[in-house]
């Protein structure tokens, strides 16, 4: 329960009675500390086992600080699956493998971007049912409103007579 | 017809209310154990009371059992050490503990000081078995059957509430292990 420490890495400051100036360059600041909340050193021995590291702690969730990723977190258990991640990147184990093994070890939870499966099918496809009945709701009103919505714009007798007196009306004024 | 239509969007805002009420009493921070129903994972580590004594997960089988993992730098730990120990000599439970990523002076000097409620203590100073077990919070309280299959995962206090649950759980082990 310790950890929960370190899961707010952002820090609150007091900003008050302040120039919008001074404003921008503080939230600036808060921003930029965020994103270089960890800092690993790590060699790696080409450009793609690098990205494939960078990718990979992007993409898992850390389990304590359960709004981060293994990247931006600063929890203990965060920087100890970096560490096991860069050993098994080093060791040129493939990505599939590497997945494997947090999703043994901390379940499917861990997974930003979740597997294809039978129970992520709504997850993953549900979107786009719920696209395709807006488009069938939006086309259904739009037809009603057609056949609804034409006017008859030709005036009979009685409405011709009335337009030009009332016209008539206008010039005298 | 057209009137039942109008209804619609109430309908909808009660069934995404309904769920949204029922998320906001789930506990997200319980995760379910990717462990639940498999053996405690192969590990060789030293005993933490004897470096040269090796421990391996067959040394956890045998009776049904907890396994702790503990640390002295985890207050909640020691919050429920007084709980262990009543557990362990009260109702001769087997506690098998994990002396996670600690310090082995610290560790003996905290169980000398807090009395020590685990038959056996595994020293896991690099969390490897932690790693292994999933641990992502000190303490967690695991339940193994006597084949040393992990049937439940408790993450946080083992409190007087917690340690019910955790009986009950075991009671329901022992009998169906007779049945």
């Amino acid at each position: 329960m310790v950890e929960v420490a370190y899961c707010n890495a952002a820090n609150f400051y007091k900003v008050s009675g302040v120039s919008m100036r001074l404003l921008i360059v503080v939230f600036t600041l808060l921003f930029s500390m965020v994103a270089s909340a960890t800092i690993d050193t790590y060699e790696f021995k080409d450009d793609v086992s690098r990205e494939r590291f960078q990718q990979l702690t992007n993409e898992l969730r850390c389990p304590k600080c359960q709004n981060q990723n293994l990247a931006g977190s600063n929890s203990p258990i965060a920087s100890d699956l970096r560490r096991e991640i860069y050993r098994m990147v080093s060791a040129g184990e493939n990505d599939d493998q590497i997945v494997d093994f947090m999703v043994t070890r901390y379940g499917e939870f861990v997974l930003y971007r979740p597997r294809v499966t039978e129970s992520t099918w709504v997850l993953w496809y549900g979107p786009f049912v719920l696209l395709a009945i807006g488009a069938v709701v939006i086309l259904l009103l739009t037809r009603k409103r057609k056949k609804t919505n034409v006017i008859d714009k030709t005036l009979n007798d009685q409405d011709q007579v009335r337009l030009a007196t009332l016209l008539d009306k206008g010039k005298d004024k | 017809m057209r009137r039942l239509v109008l209804f619609v969007p109430l309908f909808i805002f009660v069934v995404m209310g309904g769920l949204f009420w029922k998320g906001l009493q789930l506990d997200p921070t319980e995760l379910p154990s990717a462990l639940l129903d498999k053996p405690v994972p192969e590990f060789t580590l030293p005993s933490l009371q004897d470096g040269n004594r090796m421990l391996t997960q067959k040394d956890l089988q045998g009776k049904a059992a907890l396994v702790n993992v503990w640390a002295t730098w985890c207050p909640t730990c020691k919050q429920e050490h007084a709980q262990l120990n009543k557990i362990a000599r009260e109702e001769g439970v087997v506690i098998y503990g994990i002396n996670y990523k600690d310090d082995r002076g610290a560790a003996k000097e905290w169980l000398r000081r807090y009395r020590d409620p685990y038959a056996l203590n595994i020293y896991d100073e690099e969390g490897t078995l932690g790693l292994d077990l999933g641990v992502y919070g000190a303490p967690e309280t695991y339940v193994l059957d006597a084949q040393g299959i992990i049937r439940y995962k408790h993450v946080g206090a083992v409190t007087e509430k917690v340690w019910s649950k955790l009986r009950t759980v075991m009671q329901q082990i022992s009998t169906k292990s007779q049945g």
